[in-house]
């Protein structure tokens, strides 16, 4: 886990302490084992971890209570267990049984924590006692899987769609990728094909000899119950008179175009094999005519006849952006370009917002039922992924952005979507529903992440909405292991009424899902927290905090608004949270900059916001709609890690100087006799210095004098390759030089420490002067204190 | 009937009394009297001897007699008169007060043999008739008449023919003209003759008179006919059919027409025959005539031979012996009235005449020998003029006439003969092959008296008696020995059912363009008075048969066909060069046009350019141009066309069987596609698609291992789902074509899906072809109403309540108007669709023919389509259609000198504006009617021009122009328009006429609108052309004489009369099948052909008989051809050896009435059967189901249906009773 050591992260701001940080005091000490064990537990992080007891001051300390859950982080340790949960009878609760609860052996019943209602052990349970207790008593159980029995279990089902309007070699390269990928999927797993261009086909699977396909135009939406007639899908059931034959005929005629895997392999890899370009001619100075819209409708519509409240997953590949029928982005004359950020703050993107009302509209029935739709995208050119990000972000499936199918990125990127875990089966899970359920004195508020709402009103629900809000439950139907929302909380405590003594905040999360092994399970975390009152504890409280979850929640929130925003007012209103934050816990004389300090617990949050307020996710500057969408859609969904590392990148030195090393995200720490690697989460970029590029031009590397050479040289790429070995999507991977022109990747992420303007003002030793005049993070922090500190903000 | 007979009675008996008395014309008139007198002589003769013999020896003869007088009074009475009345002008008049007068006179001078013979007389009017029939092809005739009247229908047709012959001569006398530029001479011959005539006519008369009183003269008479029949006949067969069959073929016609021209200037003789003359060549023309007579003339009288020969010989020979004799006496009538011209003017006549007549008793002879003398004459005459044919034809025949007569007459033939004979010889050549024009002439003298008798004698019309198709069909055939040049302006091509070979020498071939007149009225009141259509069928692609030049293509180059500048006509043999050739003014619009220089030539010292006769532009009727690129669609070279084959494949049509005969037949069929070179493969690329409810499309592409099926389910928005792959070449996709035409069937094997859609499929096939850029052909196999939710949805719609209602017509139109819309797409794209139907029950046709009617496509239905029995009908079918030559995205455009104006078109196409008929698509077998109008008036001179261009894509791709030139003359007579008409195109014109009439009007109103206008077209002929007789007697020209029954069969037609077990789709099916079909096939389709098997000779064919039961004899077999259907009746005490040698079997009772095609037996009968059949069926644009109808079985029903001269199931009248009704309404228009 080489992210780990991000807390050992040196600002600038806190230089002075270094060793504070690096000295255990027992708090933070505390706190830092807590959070870390709640997390590889529950896959938790809180923002605090104590809580405020009173709406009035969890309101004053800025950052809300909230958090970044998990909810099917990996947990080998923890088996299942064969039976299903026992809930609260209590009809509007309904809360799960669980280690917080009190119980009562004798009686054999159990009190709900949530909503106190005294509940019977179920039949089931008659042996139970204090020494043999069921695992969802034990504490080391606050979460806790279950699997569920009944009903039928569907197979799991992938639907491709595919875009036939590439040039020859992608297509190539996807057909292949595509045939591959049949091996990978469970032969009990039902495929489905669909290819379009002018013109959408649905590609029959089960006959022998002549290939099937049916056939939409590309220019017409059509309803769902359409496409179902036409697919000849309710066919069974309105012209079926008997009522025995009819549902192996319903079967028969869904199956035609979902098969088994195992049993249409062959022909499957035939027909895609078979596939070819899109025959339709594309005249000079037009783009080709591309049905996305109208494939996708027929996808979604085909799941929906087909498979309701099934898992499945739509893999959508595209290579290029819609240009006719519904959900068209962009006209097919070819001297009319895409949209770009400057068209949409003008105004001037004629298709957007039908095409954006279009997929919404899609990819919400696509949420109803259940499917989740991800889409491959690679083209040199945008895509629509910003009119279409909301089909994958609304229903949790993948986007992955690339320049060609014929690349390494896409090909391990779509690989890497049926790994599969300890257990071999497949990181993914389908229909995943959340629910939350959360002691009196809390309420949650709303949900940022891959999901939809569920519109379930309840007594835990807050007014006050943030995210997705105004219910308790969501739906994310793709869901994998490292799918992380961010659920945000309010405190509704009176001020004036007091907490029970030793009470504390209960919230439970209820995730039901598909497995990828096709079974039902339900699993269910239970997790609590202190009450704190701010006024008497406020120190408490504030070592509570967690600043690597507070800035990701907090970077969640900013996402969020930016997708409806203008970016200048997020970052406003990012700004005023941290001034508020820094008044709230710094340490400062009134209007002396100086002065002001903040403790080791907040210490790193104003860099993170640094970073973050440059972050490509608020920034569009250089960054085309579509990979503002794409890189906005990965952050919404990843772990605290990984957001962590998009919103501030690591930097790797190598060097002779010693072992590799993490190293400032400055533009000081660029110098010649080193080799850098960035991560970023989206790319991973690998500098020679100017020293070291100049050697290896040389050549030095080939000669076995300078084998330790060569073994610098390679340290990097070993280590950028365990990184590419485990990251989805694949990042794209850049090796350069000094002076290379890929080089401006790392260039734009480090802090400018040195630019043209102050390059002999500040130190000389070292570092690669940056060409801008963006700030850096000294002239932020000194803003920030100065902000800080006025008692005139 | 009873009118005619009545009022033929009276004046018929009057009239040929009289007329024959001859006494009464030569008071009367010289002339006339003595061209009638020897006419009548003959005629009277034969009356007297006929009555008597005819009676006595044949029965026929009386029972012609007694019919024969209604229908010699109908036609010949009628027409002879009229026709000849009119141009003798003034002798007409004479003639038919002459009638009267004659009778009175006749009864005076002739009265009293006849008084003492009175009785007889009526007879004799009958034999009048046969007079009449005489005069048509008396001389020749007779004795042909004779051979074929053993059958009563020739008889009658010969009568008729007579009759008819009497209009017909005039008419072909225009056609004759040239040969009587010699008869010029011979007019004034005639003139000279009408004096030697008036002689003779006294004593023709007389003899006719005294030949009465020697009853037994007649007897000697037949007996001499007896005698000379047999010598002349085989004289006749031989020396006629060989010489003049050979060398008169297609002179033929023209002595024909010169016959009659002949005839009424024989006739007139004296007064009339120069005017009669001048109007058949040019009647009075007749001195230009002369230049054109010369060539003609020789060719005439060939003619008039092979006519005979043809014709006449055989029935002559076969029937004549027994029959002969009443028709003699019959054309006794006739000759009398003719011969006494054609006598006179024809030294021959007269010689024969006077024999005849003088003799009395050869009466008979006169009809007999009327011919034979006339050959007799003729070979003098002929002799003296030219020795050519004619001689030759006659000289035979005339030996024995001559023989007998030439003494009688001997004076009269020395002073007759020259100029006569050239007349005559001409003449008679032609009437004796001509029995219909000879008669017509005969008729001038004789229609009066024929009529009066013949009808007066009997109660009953007796079918023989009234005009025979078969008679007049054969008469055709006969005349035709030469080929037709189409180099003569105004001239009646041979009729569609003769077989002739056509040699272009300026204007198109009959086989792409007939007219229903040849002879226009030079004014539209002209032409509003008589009421005849001028139309005319063209058929621009038709296919030649093999020993005839296909159009030759021409390449101007880049430059493109030259032009006129204004009409935009094409260059064609009627642009006149001038200023030494550097212009050109164009006989269309008289525009004068510069010659583009690399077109200029120099012209020779006639004006004709140096080059005519290398440039087919300049020198023939049709040709074609290669189109350059300003022709084309958006101005690019079209793309090779495509064929897209749309397969029904729901429940019915797998169960029918039809899906698997389809895709095995393709298999087969798709290495016959059309071509233009057979040793280059077709270019023409292929799509499959099939459908129930969804519409499956087909990639084929050469690459792939198997075929792609692409499913199309929204058929509400059609579209084609795929470019590359639909349409392929067959040889690159071969493989994957045949895997996917083994595949369909198998695939939709258990469908159970029972719903089709139609308009999608239309659409998808249009689409698909748009998507190509290129025109093409849909072979659409459907099977029943389109009820799937879909655009051009319908609904069963069938009401027999309807039917007969003023609503009745709307089930002639298409239920929605969306195929209307569909069908204009299509004609844009040049996309042409043919629609294979397979119905179980009722699918309107009506609607879903719109769209194939529309494109120019065809529409084929199997009803109740079952594998075992219809396949062969089907595929046959299918290859045809998938092999024959078509083009594609056409545009026609028919341009007519001033003064005409092409009006109205019928056929199977499109219509944007009211000039240019669009053919999305346009194949070998579809034929477009045109109508023309006037706008202004004609002059004779110039004729009336016409030029049909056609503009379409090849079945290679290549773009080219069509051109067929037709000029046809122009009269200010009536009587020309008359004589130079075309029954069978008429009806042509009518049926498309009335058939359209059907979606606007009720049946009933059509139905009467036809009867009116063919009422008003005989009724102006009564009026104007005949001469003047009693109007009880209905008087038909020669060329028209079958319009009435022809009318009847179209009035019968299941489309107008519908039989309650004939369905609407049925009705809707014809009435669309009819709307393309050119003369041919509608002939064949109104009346269908019936061949007596009995016994069957290699090389000819059995001799038709008419459509009557009562022609059917039990003890035979009867082969029924209709075009669609193909009936083998088997009599119910058929001999066992006609049962053993056809079907294998011994007994009645065994023969399987399921049989589809006859059993293969290694019998020369059966072979020469299964022949004949075959060639039947390789004549027919469609498949030929054979049907064994035993007598008495259940199927006999349909097979009556088809036995259009009686009454039919229906209500359709008879033809006896039509033929009444018809003169009804004439004589009341004429009151």
């Amino acid at each position: 886990m080489p992210y780990l050591f991000l807390k050992q992260f040196i600002s600038p701001l806190s230089k002075p302490e270094d060793n504070l940080i690096h000295s255990t005091s027992s708090v933070m000490a505390t706190y830092q084992e807590f959070i870390q064990q709640n997390e590889d537990r529950d896959g938790v992080r809180f923002s605090w971890n104590l809580w405020p007891s009173s709406r009035l001051e969890a309101t004053r300390l800025v950052v809300p209570v909230s958090c970044l859950f998990t909810p099917l982080k990996e947990r080998p340790d923890l088996p299942p267990v064969q039976y299903e949960p026992v809930l609260c009878s209590r009809a509007n609760c309904k809360a799960v049984l669980n280690p917080l609860c009190q119980v009562d052996f004798r009686a054999k019943i159990w009190a709900c924590n949530f909503c106190f209602q005294r509940n019977p052990f179920p039949p089931s349970y008659a042996g139970i006692s204090e020494v043999n207790q069921p695992a969802e008593l034990m504490p080391q159980f606050s979460t806790i899987e279950y699997i569920v029995q009944r009903g039928p279990t569907p197979p799991l089902i992938f639907l491709y769609v595919v875009d036939t309007c590439l040039e020859e070699e992608d297509l190539q390269a996807l057909k292949e990728s595509l045939q591959m990928s049949l091996s990978l999927l469970p032969p009990n797993a039902l495929v489905g094909l669909i290819t379009f261009g002018r013109m959408v086909q649905v590609h029959e699977l089960s006959c022998e000899g002549i290939a099937k396909s049916y056939v939409f135009r590309g220019t017409k939406d059509l309803s769902s119950k359409q496409i179902q007639e036409m697919l000849g899908l309710t066919k069974a059931a309105a012209s079926g008179q008997q009522g025995r034959p009819q549902a192996p005929q319903d079967a028969a005629a869904s199956c035609r175009f979902l098969q088994p895997v195992h049993r249409v392999d062959m022909n499957l890899t035939d027909l895609l094999g078979e596939l070819q370009r899109d025959p339709w001619p594309v005249p000079q100075g037009k783009r080709p005519l591309r049905s996305t819209g109208v494939a996708l409708s027929v996808a979604v519509g085909l799941l929906e006849g087909t498979f309701p409240n099934t898992g499945a997953r739509v893999m959508l590949f595209i290579g290029g952006p819609p240009t006719q029928g519904p959900g068209m982005v962009v006209g097919d004359e070819l001297k009319t370009p895409i949209r770009s950020w400057h068209d949409i703050q003008k105004d001037n993107a004629r298709h957007l917002k039908k095409a954006t009302k279009y997929y919404e509209a899609m990819a919400n029935r696509s949420a109803v039922n259940g499917h989740c739709i991800d889409i491959y995208a690679c083209a040199l050119d945008q895509t629509g992924l910003l009119e279409m990000k909301c089909l994958s972000n609304l229903t949790g499936g993948h986007i992955v952005m690339g320049d060609s199918f014929n690349t390494s990125l896409f090909k391990q990127t779509f690989q890497r979507v049926f790994s599969k875990d300890y257990n071999g089966d497949f990181r993914m899970a389908f229909g995943g529903v959340l629910e939350v359920k959360t002691s009196r004195e809390v309420k949650v508020c709303g949900t940022i992440g891959p999901c939809v709402s569920l519109n379930a009103k309840g007594s835990c629900v807050s007014e006050n909405e943030m995210g997705i809000g105004g219910t308790s439950q969501w739906k994310v139907c793709g869901i994998n292991p490292s799918t992380t929302l961010a659920l945000y909380f309010e405190v509704v405590n009176q001020h004036n009424a007091p907490v029970p003594q030793g009470g504390r905040g209960v919230i439970q999360f209820v995730t039901q899902y598909q497995h990828s092994n096709t079974q039902r399970r339900i699993r269910v975390t239970t997790i609590a927290r202190n009450w704190a009152d701010a006024q008497s504890q406020i120190q408490h409280i504030e070592s509570s905090f967690d600043q690597e979850a507070s800035a990701v929640l907090m970077a969640r929130l900013g996402v969020f608004r930016a997708e409806s925003e203008e970016g200048p007012d997020v970052l406003r209103w990012l700004d005023r949270q941290l001034i508020r934050l820094c008044q709230k816990f710094g340490q400062f004389n009134k209007d002396d900059p100086t002065s002001f300090k903040l403790s080791e617990s907040l210490s790193l949050y104003p860099q993170f916001m640094f970073h973050l307020r440059r972050s490509p996710f608020l920034q569009v500057f250089n960054n085309s709609p579509d990979e503002s969408s794409y890189y906005r859609h990965h952050f919404v969904r990843q772990d605290l890690t990984q957001s962590l590392i998009m919103i501030q990148p690591i930097l790797y030195s190598y060097s002779f100087h010693g072992p590799p090393e993490p190293v400032l995200l400055d533009s000081s720490s660029i110098l010649p006799d080193r080799i850098l690697l960035m991560d970023t989460f989206f790319q991973l970029v690998i500098y020679h210095g100017e020293t070291i590029a100049q050697w290896r031009k040389a050549g030095y590397q080939e000669m076995a004098e300078y084998e330790n050479f060569k073994q610098l040289l390679l340290a990097p790429l070993d280590d950028a390759q365990e990184i590419l070995q485990t990251r989805f999507p694949m990042p794209r991977y850049i090796d350069t030089e000094h002076g290379g022109s890929q080089a401006r990747f790392l260039l734009s992420k480090v802090n400018p420490s040195q630019t043209h303007n102050n390059l002999y003002a500040w130190g000389q030793e070292t570092g690669a002067p940056i060409l801008t005049d963006d700030v850096s993070l000294q002239v932020f922090m000194d803003h920030l204190k100065k902000l800080a500190v006025s008692s005139s903000a | 009937m009873n009118v005619n007979q009545h009022t033929p009675m009276a004046s018929p008996y009057g009239q040929p009394q009289p007329g024959y008395g001859q006494p009464g014309y030569a008071p009367l008139d010289g002339g006339y009297p003595a061209p009638y007198a020897p006419y009548n002589g003959p005629s009277s003769a034969y009356q007297p001897g006929a009555p008597p013999q005819g009676y006595s020896p044949f029965t026929n003869f009386p029972s012609k007699a007694v019919v024969a007088n209604p229908v010699s009074d109908l036609s010949s009475p009628l027409d002879l008169g009229p026709a000849r009345g009119p141009p003798t002008s003034g002798t007409p008049p004479v003639s038919a007060p002459q009638p009267y007068n004659q009778y009175s006179q006749g009864d005076m001078q002739n009265g009293p043999p006849p008084l003492t013979q009175a009785p007889p007389r009526p007879a004799a009017s009958q034999l009048y008739n046969q007079g009449a029939v005489n005069l048509s092809g008396p001389q020749p005739s007779y004795p042909q008449n004779y051979g074929p009247q053993p059958s009563m229908q020739q008889v009658t047709s010969q009568m008729t023919g007579m009759q008819i012959t009497s209009g017909a001569p005039t008419p072909t006398g225009p056609g004759y003209a040239p040969p009587r530029s010699s008869q010029h001479p011979a007019s004034t011959a005639y003139s000279a003759a009408p004096p030697p005539s008036y002689t003779q006519a006294p004593p023709p008369a007389s003899p006719a008179q005294t030949q009465p009183p020697p009853p037994s003269g007649p007897a000697a008479s037949q007996q001499y006919y007896g005698g000379p029949p047999p010598p002349s006949q085989q004289p006749f067969n031989s020396s006629l059919p060989p010489t003049s069959q050979r060398q008169f073929p297609s002179p033929g016609l023209p002595p024909s027409s010169s016959q009659q021209t002949f005839p009424p200037s024989s006739y007139s003789g004296p007064v009339s025959p120069p005017s009669q003359a001048p109007a058949h060549p040019v009647s009075q023309p007749q001195q230009p005539f002369p230049p054109t007579q010369p060539p003609f003339s020789s060719a005439p009288p060939p003619v008039s031979q092979p006519a005979f020969a043809p014709g006449p010989p055989p029935p002559t020979q076969g029937s004549f012996p027994p029959r002969a004799p009443p028709p003699s006496s019959q054309p006794g009538s006739f000759p009398p009235p003719g011969p006494p011209p054609t006598s006179m003017p024809s030294g021959q006549y007269p010689g024969p005449m006077p024999p005849q007549q003088q003799p009395p008793p050869s009466q008979p002879h006169p009809y007999q020998s009327g011919p034979p003398p006339i050959r007799t004459q003729m070979p003098p005459t002929s002799m003296a003029q030219s020795n050519h044919l004619p001689p030759g034809s006659q000289g035979p025949p005339g030996p024995p006439g001559p023989m007998q007569q030439p003494p009688s007459q001997p004076g009269m033939q020395g002073g007759y003969p020259p100029q006569q004979n050239g007349a005559f010889g001409q003449g008679r050549g032609p009437q004796p092959g001509y029995a219909g024009p000879y008669p017509g002439q005969p008729n001038y003298g004789a229609p009066a008296p024929a009529p009066a008798p013949g009808p007066a004698a009997q109660k009953r019309l007796d079918p023989d008696a009234i005009p025979s198709p078969i008679q007049v069909i054969e008469d055709d055939r006969a005349k035709c020995t030469e080929p037709f040049t189409t180099g003569v302006r105004g001239q009646v091509p041979p009729l569609v059912t003769t077989n002739f070979q056509a040699k272009d020498q300026g204007n198109a071939s009959p086989r792409f363009v007939r007219c229903t007149a040849y002879n226009v009225p030079c004014t539209a009141d002209m032409a509003k008075q008589s009421q005849v259509p001028l139309a005319a069928v063209i058929k621009p692609l038709a296919t030649l048969p093999p020993d005839e030049t296909p159009p030759y293509l021409v390449d101007h180059g880049e430059a493109g066909p030259v032009r006129c500048n204004r009409c935009k006509a094409y260059m064609c043999p009627y642009m006149q060069f001038i200023e030494g050739g550097r212009r050109f003014q164009c006989g269309f619009c008289s525009c004068v046009t510069e010659v583009p220089p690399h077109y200029f030539q120099h012209l020779d010292h006639t004006g004709k350019r140096v080059d005519c006769y290398d440039r087919p532009e300049l020198s023939l009727g049709s040709y074609e141009f290669v189109a350059t690129v300003d022709y084309c669609k958006n101005n690019k070279i079209p793309q090779p066309p495509a064929f897209i084959f749309l397969i029904d494949v729901s429940y019915n049509a797998v169960k029918s069987g039809m899906v698997n005969i389809v895709c095995q037949e393709l298999k087969t069929l798709l290495d016959y596609l059309p071509r233009e070179n057979p040793e280059m493969d077709s270019v023409v690329r292929v799509g499959f698609v099939t459908y129930n409810k969804v519409l499956h499309f087909y990639n084929v592409k050469a690459s792939l291992a198997q075929p792609q099926m692409l499913v199309v389910s929204d058929v509400s928005d059609m579209f084609v789902p795929l470019l590359d792959g639909f349409l392929v070449n067959v040889n690159e996709s071969r493989l994957v074509i045949e895997s996917l035409l083994d595949q369909i069937p198998e695939m939709f094997a258990d469908t159970r899906e029972t719903e089709t859609v139609f308009g999608p499929v239309i659409q998808a096939g249009l689409e698909a072809l748009k998507a190509a850029d290129c025109s093409g052909k849909l072979f659409v196999f459907h099977t029943s109403l389109p009820i799937a939710e879909a655009p051009g949805k319908l609904k069963n719609r069938e009401d027999k309540k309807l039917v007969g209602t003023d609503k009745e017509k709307s089930l002639f139109q298409p239920q929605v108007g969306f195929y209307n819309t569909l069908a204009k797409e299509c004609v844009a794209q040049g996309c042409c669709v043919d629609l294979f139907l397979f119905p179980n029950q009722y699918v309107d046709v009506a609607t879903l023919g719109v769209v194939p009617v529309s494109t120019g496509g065809s529409i084929y239905k199997y009803t109740y389509f079952q594998a075992q029995s219809d396949t062969e009908r089907f595929l046959n079918d299918l290859r045809r259609d998938v092999q024959k030559l078509v083009g594609f995205d056409a545009v026609m455009r028919v341009r007519t000198s001033t003064g005409i104006r092409a009006t109205d078109f019928f056929g199977s196409f499109f219509m944007s504006n009211t000039t240019d008929v669009e053919l999305a698509g346009l194949d070998c077998d579809k034929a477009i009617t045109v109508e023309f109008k006037h706008d202004d008036k004609l002059s004779e001179e110039t004729g009336a021009l016409m030029q049909c261009a056609v503009l379409y894509t090849s079945c290679s791709g290549q773009r080219r122009l069509r051109v067929h030139n037709m000029a046809v003359n122009c009269c200010s007579q009536l009587a020309d328009l008359y004589r130079n008409c075309e029954t069978d195109t008429i009806i042509n014109f009518f049926s498309k006429y009335a058939f359209r009439g059907l979606l606007n009007n009720p049946t009933k109103a059509v139905r009467d609108t036809l009867i009116n206008q063919c009422a008003q077209i005989l009724a102006c002929y009564r009026k104007n052309c005949a001469s003047p007789s009693s109007a009880g007697q209905l008087i038909l020209p020669e060329c028209m004489k079958l319009l009435p029954v022809y009318l009847n069969c179209v009035l019968k037609s299941d489309v107008l009369m519908p039989g309650a077990d004939v369905s609407l789709d049925d009705r809707a099916y014809l009435r669309q099948l009819i709307s393309g079909m050119d003369v041919t096939e509608s002939h064949i389709f109104f009346y269908p052909r019936l061949l007596p098997l009995t016994k069957l000779e290699s090389g000819s064919l059995p001799l038709a008989v008419r459509d009557s039961e009562e022609r059917l004899s039990k003890g035979g077999v009867y082969l029924l051809e209709t075009g669609l259907h193909l009936f083998l009746w088997v009599g119910a005490s058929v001999q066992q050896e006609l049962l053993l040698n056809i079907f294998g079997t011994q007994s009645f009772s065994q023969i399987d009435p399921s049989l589809t095609s006859l059993p293969v037996l290694d019998n020369p009968f059966s072979q020469r059967l299964r022949d004949i059949i075959e060639s039947f069926r390789a004549q027919r644009s469609r498949y030929m189901k054979l049907m064994v109808v035993k007598q008495e079985d259940k199927a006999e029903l349909i097979f009556r249906h088809f036995l259009v001269e009686d009454k039919s199931a229906s209500g359709g009248a008879s033809y006896v009773d039509f033929l009444c009704h018809m003169h009804k309404e004439i004589r009341q228009l004429l009151s």
